[in-house]
This record gives structure tokens, sequence and C-alpha cells, in this order.
């Protein structure tokens, strides 16, 4: 196998392929954000409201990825539309759950002192809650983002795919053509690795307070 | 014709319920493979996970396993493997689909296994071995049990996903459901594609709920049930099970 003369003979399709893939994947995550945000921000409130959230975004989560895109062809085609629907209705458990989590992790103390303070509910969620939630729903967003990387493969079979392309097309060959099956699945596993570690430096810049270590 | 009349009209052909070809047989087919898949896992996943929970060694490999796996592409796993097993015998497209299967279902039932055995209370293991009972009888008779429902979440996390995942040996050639989504995609008929995703689907949550049951039937009294899916702490990102 000469993955070397691929990557050298592919070079622009793999910028290319980088390319629709961070971009598949960044919307993915974060159209899943903004709608899980709402959610997550309820069902901390009105804990009732968990069961049934959880329920319906847990049964999405279950749909095999190939089922859900072929669920959407006939109304949304062979488009992005599609491919982001299917992607973004598996973020929603995961941040969901670690938005719930992470509100919840912050100490009643905390909450009292704020409340004690004269902040208002609003006040209170923006400016005590989220900063300190911020650790476990940075972990969802890692966890969200690292399934989608890995689900965007499967899109190349509704012809979107990012380096699913690639393995689609070493697939379709045969074996005749392994470097291309070879590099798409270490490509996306790369970026997979890559991707966790922006996250958690976006964590350290979001969270000065925690560096330095224990006192 | 409205998609749904489509989907309709191909689930009440009769023609679509006989033969190799038909919904039962695939449905069979899907089952079969996941099941081969998912306990050949175990039979390999369980006693390593045992033996490293017990004897607290090689902890690292756990972990590495565990954040392969979630970085792992199956589509990818399953392309990977098809070259490799054109020269063995059998159908087109079985072993690289039981395959693949295989390498994904490892890491959940590894990770709970491991997790389970390691998280059995340290004074529970001293007590039994004050008592006399030895490494063999300490992993048998204490953490076996008390590990016994991480263990089987772990099966149950791993056999949804070999469950949706199935679905793509239809890419190479296999049978099972999939084949229903794909075929409907190269002759353009929406109604054994949705057909095929509404089997596909039913299915995987049949799969989930039915394990759920096990989970809850093979829980120690009194104990608590181990969590649907773990809120992964921060700072480590890793051991969710991925959808497919």
């Amino acid at each position: 196998m000469d993955l070397l003369g691929w990557i050298d003979a592919n070079r622009e399709e793999i910028v290319a392929r980088l390319y629709e893939h961070v971009e598949l994947t960044g919307l993915a995550v974060a159209l899943g954000f903004v709608i899980s945000f709402p959610f997550g921000v309820l069902a901390h409130r009105r804990r009732r409201l968990y069961g049934p959230i959880a329920g319906v975004t847990g049964l999405l989560y279950t749909i095999p990825s190939l089922a859900l895109f072929a669920f959407l062809v006939p109304y949304t085609g062979l488009s992005t539309t599609t491919a982001e629907i299917g992607l973004v209705s598996y973020t929603l458990l995961i941040l969901i759950r670690n938005i719930v989590a992470g509100l919840d992790s912050v100490p009643t103390d905390v909450l009292e002192a704020a409340r004690g303070m004269g902040y208002s509910r609003r006040q209170l969620l923006w400016r005590v809650q989220l900063p300190l939630a911020v650790p476990v729903i940075v972990a969802g967003i890692r966890i969200a983002t690292v399934t989608t990387i890995g689900l965007v493969t499967v899109t190349a079979l509704i012809g979107k795919g990012g380096f699913g392309i690639f393995i689609l097309q070493g697939l379709r060959a045969f074996g005749n053509n392994n470097e291309a099956t070879v590099m798409g699945a270490l490509l996306s596993i790369a970026l997979a690795v890559a991707a966790d570690a922006v996250l958690v430096v976006c964590e350290r810049l979001l969270t000065p307070w925690a560096r330095g270590g224990a006192a | 014709m409205g998609v749904l009349q489509e989907l309709w009209g191909w689930l009440a052909d009769p023609t679509n319920w006989r033969g190799v070809e038909g919904i039962p047989n695939r449905v069979f087919e899907h089952v079969q493979i996941s099941l081969y898949a998912t306990c050949a896992a175990a039979l390999v996943a369980i006693p390593v996970g045992l033996y490293i929970g017990h004897a607290r060694r090689f902890e690292f490999t756990v972990v590495s396993v565990g954040n392969i796996g979630r970085a792992l592409p199956s589509f990818g796993v399953l392309a990977l493997v098809f070259p490799l097993t054109f020269h063995l015998p059998g159908e087109i497209g079985f072993w690289p689909t039981l395959i693949a299967l295989f390498v994904l279902a490892i890491p959940p039932i590894l990770t709970n296994t491991y997790t389970g055995i390691k998280g059995v209370d340290r004074d529970v293991v001293e007590a039994a071995r004050g008592m006399g009972l030895t490494g063999g009888g300490i992993l048998r008779t204490i953490e076996l049990p008390l590990a016994r429902p991480l263990i089987v979440a772990g099966l149950r996390t791993a056999a949804v996903q070999v469950v949706a995942t199935a679905t793509l040996g239809a890419v190479v050639g296999w049978g099972g459901l999939g084949r229903f989504i794909i075929d409907g995609f190269a002759v353009r008929d929406e109604g054994q594609i949705l057909g095929g995703a509404l089997l596909v689907a039913l299915l995987a949550v049949a799969t989930e709920v039915a394990l759920a049951l096990l989970e809850r039937a093979t829980a120690p009294r009194g104990a608590t049930r181990a969590p649907e899916l773990e809120v992964v702490p921060a700072g480590s990102a890793w051991g969710f099970r991925a959808p497919q």
C-alpha cells in the first residue's frame, strides 16, 4: 500500500474533504447546541420535563443513521439538509444531558450566596450557573463533536461525507484502492482527536479561574 | 403517490414477505449477524475486562481501546475489513460485516466490565480476603455479582450499536435490513427505502428495550440500576456510546 503516494496524488481533494468534514461537523454541533441549550435549561428548571425530553432524544439516538437518512431523503433529497438533520438529532441527547448535569453540579451554597447578593434568576443563570457548568457542558460538546465526526463518514452514502467519500471510493474499488479506505478512516480519526484537543484548549480559555491547579 | 402510500404499498405487498429477499429472512439475517458479533465480542471482552479489573494490570489498554473505539468510524472499519476478507469462504459481505461489528462491540463491553469490577468497594474485597477467599473466589462470588449490572449495560450498549451498524453491511453486499435501504436507493424505490428504514429503526428500539428489561432483571436486589447513559464527567470525553 502506497499511502504517501496516495496523499501526494490527492492533496487538493484531501483539503476540500477536510473542509467539508469540518463544515458538516461544526454546523451540526452548533445547531445541536442552539437547540439543546433552551431544552437543557428548561429541563433543569422543570425537572418533570426532563424525562420526556430525554425519552424523545434517546429514541432519536437509537435510530440507525442510515435509516434516519433514508427517512429524510424522500423529503429533503440527497442534500446537506438531510445530512444535517440526521447529524444534529444525534447531538441532542448528549448535549442536553450534559447541560442539565452541568447546571445541576453548581453547589447550592453558591446559588444561595448569589441570591443573597440580589442576583435575579437571569443573572444567576448567565453569571453564576453557566460559567460554573462550563467544564461539564464542554465535555458534552467534546463527545458530540467526536461522535459527529465519525457519523459524517456515513453521509458519504447520501452524497456528502467529507473523508467518508474516500472510504466509499475504496469500498467501490473492491480492494483496488485500499489507500483511499485506509486514509479516509485515518483522516477521520485524526480529525476527531484534533477536534477534541482544540475543545480542551477552548475549555481552558473559558475557565481561566480553574488554571494554576488547586491552591 | 404520497410517500406514506408508497411505504404502505411496499409493506402490504405479499411478495416482499416471501423468500430469501423477503422481510422475515432479512430480519433473521440482521438479528443473526448481530447476535454472532455481540456474543463473540462478549466472549473476548468480558474475560479480559474481568482480568484487568481484578488484577489491576494493563489498565491503560482499556482506556486506549475505549478512546480508539469512540473515534473509530464504523463505516471505515467495515470498508477496511472488506478487502481483507475476499478470500474467506462464505457469503459475500458476511465476514467483513461480522468482523466490523465484532470490533465495534468490544470497547463498550470491555470498558463496562473493567469499570464494574474496579468500582467494587475495596473494603468489601478486603473483608472477603480476610474471610479467607482467594483471588478467584473473590472474583466469582463478590466482584462479578456486584459488577453484573454494569456488564449487562455494556452488553446493551454494544448490542444496540451492533444492530444499528449491521445496516451498513448491505453496503458490502451482506443481507440484513440495510439491503432494502441500499437497494431502494439504487432503484429509487421510496417505499422500499422507507420500509427498510422503519424496520431497522424498530429493530434497534426493540433491542434497546429488550436488553433494558434484561438489565433490570439481572440487577441484584437493592442495587441501584446503572445509569442509562452516563453523563461523562468533565475532563473525560470518552467512553460514551456513539450512534451508528
